[in-house]
């Protein structure tokens, strides 16, 4: 498990002035694992100085003839410095992670996977709020779509993604362009212009046959107790959602995990509801403000 | 020696998206190089958690940013309160290096720490 960047103590490695190098062959692990770790890792030299970036704790690492004078802009951090000449990468890692022992919070395992809307991109749409059945979307106080509850996404599901007609939704840890972030080419454009029919998938027909399938499987693996036939259900289900919705990339954890029928259709029904009130609000600001600002007629 | 023009490394730790040994090799050419550097576990959770120490590191001048892909980059400070202006982006004043795509030299040789651009050598010890 990795803490969060803030929790953990942020790792400065010292080689300025009234100091040497640390040895190149401790330096090296050292960083890989302190960011594998979950820490952040500064480096200066003479030449440079480090920003606060709102960390408490402050761990200086160096080969010092004289201890450095450090003075920070916040009150609330605390300074750590070492003399690393005589340590080993085990030792320093000890002693770093008992200092952020004592200032990390425990916090639940939770890959970074989450949607990123590229608003240079995005029409506001809000076919992605209507779509989404885990509360992801929301609407900003502006009503422009915004990604709300990001810990509610479904990990390794770009699904989302594939539905937005302007290609406008990243996932920057998926394996793919262009959802992972790559350009977008024209043959991306080619195939987002043959849109999916939202209110067809929410009408229950992806979903309801994607549950009826899981309940099978579910049902014929607890009756039979045969992995391999279970793992051919799930397949066949993954290969049918793939021919029907032009592969929206669903893993088969959340297919297994879609609530009943009668919840979807009730979340569909919200979430149409938002995203109808949310285009509805945005018309009415768009002819307020037309009719505050009305365009300029040319003049001559 | 290399331009000072500050780095930000992303160690894209949550995922293997990013091939180990671009990163591996790039990190420890930056370790090497003698050049100061920020680096940090994964832009992906920072931004995810709106962490405000993005926004500094948005601010810096020059900054060229070693991660993933550009846009994917713009967007994750963007989601975190920490917008990259869109112009210094496409200016070159703000670079974003994708270890997804290039290789680390291709990578190296842009931040100036490739192999016969920086003067401090690997196996500076102790100097």
């Amino acid at each position: 498990m990795i803490a969060t960047n803030r929790e953990r103590p942020r790792v400065l490695l010292y080689e300025g002035v009234s100091s040497k190098q640390i040895d190149a062959q401790l330096r090296r692990p050292l960083v890989r694992t302190l960011l594998d770790r979950g820490y952040t890792v500064t480096r200066i030299t003479e030449s440079s100085t480090f920003g606060n970036l709102g960390h408490t704790e402050l761990i200086v690492l160096g080969v010092f003839d004289q201890l450095p004078s450090l003075e920070s802009e916040s009150k609330a951090l605390t300074i750590h410095t070492r003399d690393v000449q005589n340590d080993t990468l085990e030792s320093l890692l000890e002693y770093i992670d008992g200092i952020a022992q004592g200032v990390s919070e425990a916090r639940p395992h939770w890959k970074p996977w989450f949607p990123v809307i590229d608003y240079d991109r995005c029409t506001n749409c809000m076919q992605c709020l209507s779509f989404c059945l885990f509360d992801v979307y929301g609407v900003n106080q502006a009503n422009q779509i915004t990604v709300q509850n990001q810990t509610n996404c479904k990990t390794d599901c770009p699904a989302c993604s594939r539905v937005c007609p302007e290609v406008a939704i990243l996932f920057p840890k998926y394996k793919a362009g262009p959802i992972n972030g790559d350009e977008i080419n024209q043959d991306d454009l080619r195939r987002e212009a043959m849109k999916v029919d939202i209110s067809a998938l929410l009408g229950g027909d992806i979903y309801s046959m994607l549950k009826d399938r899981s309940m099978k499987a579910k049902s014929r693996f607890s009756k039979e107790r045969d992995d391999d036939r279970a793992l051919k259900e799930r397949q066949r289900c993954m290969d049918k959602l793939k021919t029907n919705v032009e592969g929206l990339d669903i893993p088969a954890e959340v297919l297994s995990s879609l609530p009943s029928l009668d919840q979807i259709q009730a979340k569909a029904q919200q979430a149409k509801e938002k995203a109808e009130q949310a285009l509805a609000q945005q018309a009415a600001s768009r002819q307020q403000s037309d009719t505050t600002h009305p365009s300029a007629t040319p003049s001559n | 020696m290399s331009d000072q023009r500050p780095i930000l490394y992303c160690r894209c730790a949550y995922a293997k998206v990013v091939p180990e040994d671009v990163k591996d090799q790039v990190l420890d050419r930056l370790v090497d190089s003698g050049h100061p550097f920020e680096s940090v576990s994964d832009l992906c959770e920072m931004s995810a958690r709106k962490d405000p120490g993005l926004l500094p590191l948005s601010k810096q001048k020059g900054l060229r940013i070693v991660a993933c892909y550009p846009r994917a980059v713009k967007w994750l400070f963007s989601a975190a309160g920490a917008p990259i202006d869109g112009a210094s982006i496409q200016d070159g004043e703000i670079e974003i290096l994708n270890m997804r795509v290039d290789s680390s030299e291709a990578i190296c040789s842009k931040l100036g720490i490739a192999d016969g651009q920086t003067q401090q050598a690997s196996t500076a010890e102790g100097t």
